[in-house]
């Protein structure tokens, strides 16, 4: 099977969710992002809701250091140590997984493996994965920290480009929120309004 | 049929509903509301039986009130096509008439009357082919095509054996078309059924040609059925500025004119009570048939002694003299008729001829109600006779005859049905095969017993709350047919519902009056599948 490209590893992982450190540096994925990774026995399909760049030890904060500089790549050239003691993570809701080839947008039955590696999803794995509009009720659902909305639509923003026609995709995605949000009009209208493309 | 195809028919699912009230169906998002026409016939998938009905009502709903106080930014084309059909949706009531054995269309029997309602979230879908026919009947040897439903291009067919068996009614507001309409029924009704007609027709639309909307000429019954329809006429002066040759000219004597008929005529010549019972003293004063002649006569000398005797006030005296003498202007009353018009109409009935007696330059309500009920008063007692006598000779029974007459409720008011030929006809001559076809515009001024023994009912478009009310007595679902009545178009549209078909339907009235409609009707002119003495004439040559 093509993994497609491997670009982290999970580091903190749960039934619902992982936290996966990118090899780069500034290397996450765009929020919304359809990402996979393994558990013991299938393939699990997750959802980037949140990302960043930070200091690997918590005690130590950044403090500037491009005065004078004439672009943040002269930062970096100027103390390559940096690169060693900054990271890049995100944080993936699990929206799905794939088991003996059959996709199922529940959770799976274990979580992610810890330093299971994370590999990003082609277009194809995308539009396969949206034919089915199922996942959406675990995406209204879910209690992030970020906003969920915000991380719906640029999901399916993303998606529908991954579809011949994207604009009949969103309307079907759109129908199946309403179906979902049928009780809360208001939200309904703030996710369709940032679903324009 | 294929997926697309399915798909394109397919309305909604079911939701709710009962029998009585009809079922809901929530619209399928991808269907406009405003697609769909109140009327339209609708196939109902159920678990176990297929489910045929009329969509009865559209209405506008939300998933969640609160949207319609806040409604979506619906300006916004992508967020108006995902919130319908989901948020807010359209909803159809639909009222289940007949089950079609199997839920697949044209498998096992014939179509029942619904007893029941389809499970909840049955597939809904609009009406095929298929459906229609085979509630409807396909058009056959009794069946007369009488229009097409809405928006469809099936065939709808009035057993026309059927529907002569009883008393009929066709009714709508002036020029809504019941005269095209009634011309259509007397052309099926001679074509599809072992039926002779009589028709009185006022307004001389039936006999040799008649006048569309649209005022050009069609074809009357005689050009399309030269063999078997005898026009009879009241008004030879009339027939010679037509240019029309008129089979028979009636004429109607004084002595054949009785106490009864000046009683029907008392609202139309404005006598009074008193006047009437005037009448009855007269006749029976002169005693012989020539009570009216005599009458008239006395109008024009001394007459006191023959008031004073009689005891008849002056002022009804006076009455009186004003009515009976606009008798006179009607030139088809003679002193004494030449030929026996009643005789003639039933030899030209018992030979499988069609009779329409047109009134010429008397479309006088006075003239009108004066003929129709004195000639079917006379032709009812022989005609009972005959049957009555073949009864007892165990002979062939005579054929139905159709009495067509119009401005029915001139004689079928609740205050003299009860005495009245066409309110006795009405009631019980079904038994002895001659039924009444009325057409009317102001149902409500017909009686309710009579209204009630109507079998089949064609109304056109009637707003008048009364007159709706009048003609859905006793119907079940009167009030979705109600809905369905008022949304009829003025012209060419027709409910009908009663005894020759099995559910109502609304009708847009076949083609009338263009070549290519009279070639459509061709095949049976002039040698309909009855005994018909007429030959294929060369209309279509």
């Amino acid at each position: 099977m093509d993994l497609g490209k491997q670009f982290a590893e999970v580091i903190e992982t749960s039934n619902s969710e992982f936290l996966a450190q990118c090899y780069e540096l500034d290397g996450v994925p765009a929020l919304g992002s359809l990402v996979k990774t393994r558990s013991r026995d299938c393939e699990i399909y997750a959802l980037v809701y949140a990302s960043g760049t930070h200091s690997i030890e918590p005690g130590r904060r950044i403090v500037a250091r491009g005065q004078g500089a004439t672009s943040p790549a002269d930062v970096f050239k100027a103390n390559p140590q940096l690169a060693k003691l900054l990271c890049s993570d995100f944080r993936a809701l699990v929206v799905g997984h794939d088991r003996g080839g059959v996709m199922r947008q529940y959770l799976p039955p274990s979580p992610a493996g810890i330093y299971a590696f994370v590999y990003s999803c082609k277009p194809e794995e995308v539009r396969i994965f949206t034919g089915s509009l199922d996942f959406l009720s675990l995406l209204i659902d879910s209690r992030l920290p970020v906003a969920t909305d915000e991380v719906i639509a640029a999901f399916l923003r993303l998606a529908s480009l991954t579809h011949q026609a994207p604009q009949e995709f969103l309307i079907k995605a759109g129908q199946g929120l309403a179906w979902l949000l049928s009780n809360d009009i208001r939200r309904l209208d703030s996710i369709l309004k940032r679903l324009r493309i | 049929m294929t997926d697309k195809m399915e798909m394109e028919r397919r309305l909604g699912i079911v939701i709710s509903g009962s029998l009585t009230q009809g079922v809901q169906v929530k619209l399928d998002p991808a269907k406009s509301v405003e697609d769909i026409a109140v009327g339209r016939y609708v196939a109902i998938k159920g678990e176990k039986k297929r489910f045929f009905g009329m969509i009865t009502d559209v209405s506008l709903e939300a998933v969640d009130p609160r949207a319609l106080v806040m409604p979506p930014d619906i300006s916004d084309p992508f967020i108006a096509k995902v919130v319908s059909g989901t948020t807010i949706f359209g909803k159809l009531r639909v009222l289940p008439m007949q089950t079609i054995s199997g839920a697949v269309a044209g498998e096992g029997e014939g179509p029942q009357p619904a007893r029941t309602v389809p499970a909840h979230f049955s597939q809904v879908e609009l009406a095929s082919q298929a459906d229609v026919e085979s509630v409807f009947g396909k058009e056959d040897a009794c069946r007369f095509h009488i229009g097409t439903p809405l928006d469809m291009e099936t065939k709808i067919c009035l057993d026309m054996v059927e529907l002569v068996k009883r008393s009929n009614g066709v009714f709508g507001k002036s020029g809504t078309g019941k005269t095209f309409l009634t011309r259509m029924l007397l052309i099926g009704m001679m074509q599809k059924s072992n039926s002779t007609s009589l028709i009185f027709d006022m307004h001389n639309e039936y006999g040799w040609e008649g006048t569309s909307e649209k005022e050009h000429k069609v074809k009357g019954l005689k050009q399309l059925f030269p063999g078997s329809v005898a026009v009879f006429s009241l008004d030879e002066n009339y027939d010679r500025r037509r240019k029309v040759k008129s089979d028979f000219t009636v004429k109607i004597g004084y002595d054949e004119i009785e106490p009864e008929d000046i009683q029907m005529l008392r609202p139309v010549l404005n006598l009074t009570e008193a006047s009437v019972q005037a009448v009855y003293e007269l006749a029976k004063e002169f005693t012989d048939e020539k009570w009216l002649e005599r009458t008239l006569q006395a109008f024009e000398s001394d007459s006191s002694g023959l008031v004073e005797k009689l005891k008849i006030h002056e002022g009804t005296w006076r009455n009186l003299r004003r009515g009976l003498r606009q008798l006179t202007r009607f030139k088809f009353l003679v002193r004494q008729a030449p030929e026996d018009t009643v005789k003639t109409i039933l030899e030209y009935i018992g030979s499988g001829k069609s009779v329409v007696l047109q009134f010429g330059g008397y479309d006088d309500i006075a003239a009108y109600v004066l003929v129709a009920n004195l000639l079917t008063r006379r032709i009812y007692n022989q005609w009972r006779e005959k049957v009555d006598r073949s009864l007892a000779e165990d002979s062939k029974e005579p054929d139905q005859l159709v009495i067509t007459i119009e401005e029915a409720h001139r004689f079928l008011n609740p205050e003299i049905a009860s005495q009245t030929i066409f309110g006795k006809i009405a009631r019980e001559m079904r038994k002895y095969r001659v039924t009444i076809l009325v057409i009317d515009q102001r149902p409500s001024g017909i009686d309710e017993e009579v209204m009630s023994q109507l079998g089949t009912k064609i109304i056109c478009l009637l707003d008048n709350e009364k007159d709706v009310d009048a003609v859905l007595t006793g119907v079940a679902g009167k009030n979705e047919l109600k809905a369905v009545l008022s949304k009829l178009e003025s012209k060419q549209q027709a409910l009908i519902f009663g005894h020759a078909l099995p559910m109502p339907v609304v009708v847009k009235i076949r083609e009338y009056g263009s070549a290519e409609s009279y070639k459509e009707l061709g095949p049976l002119i002039g040698g309909s599948s009855r005994k018909s003495t007429g030959k294929p004439d060369d209309l279509w040559s």
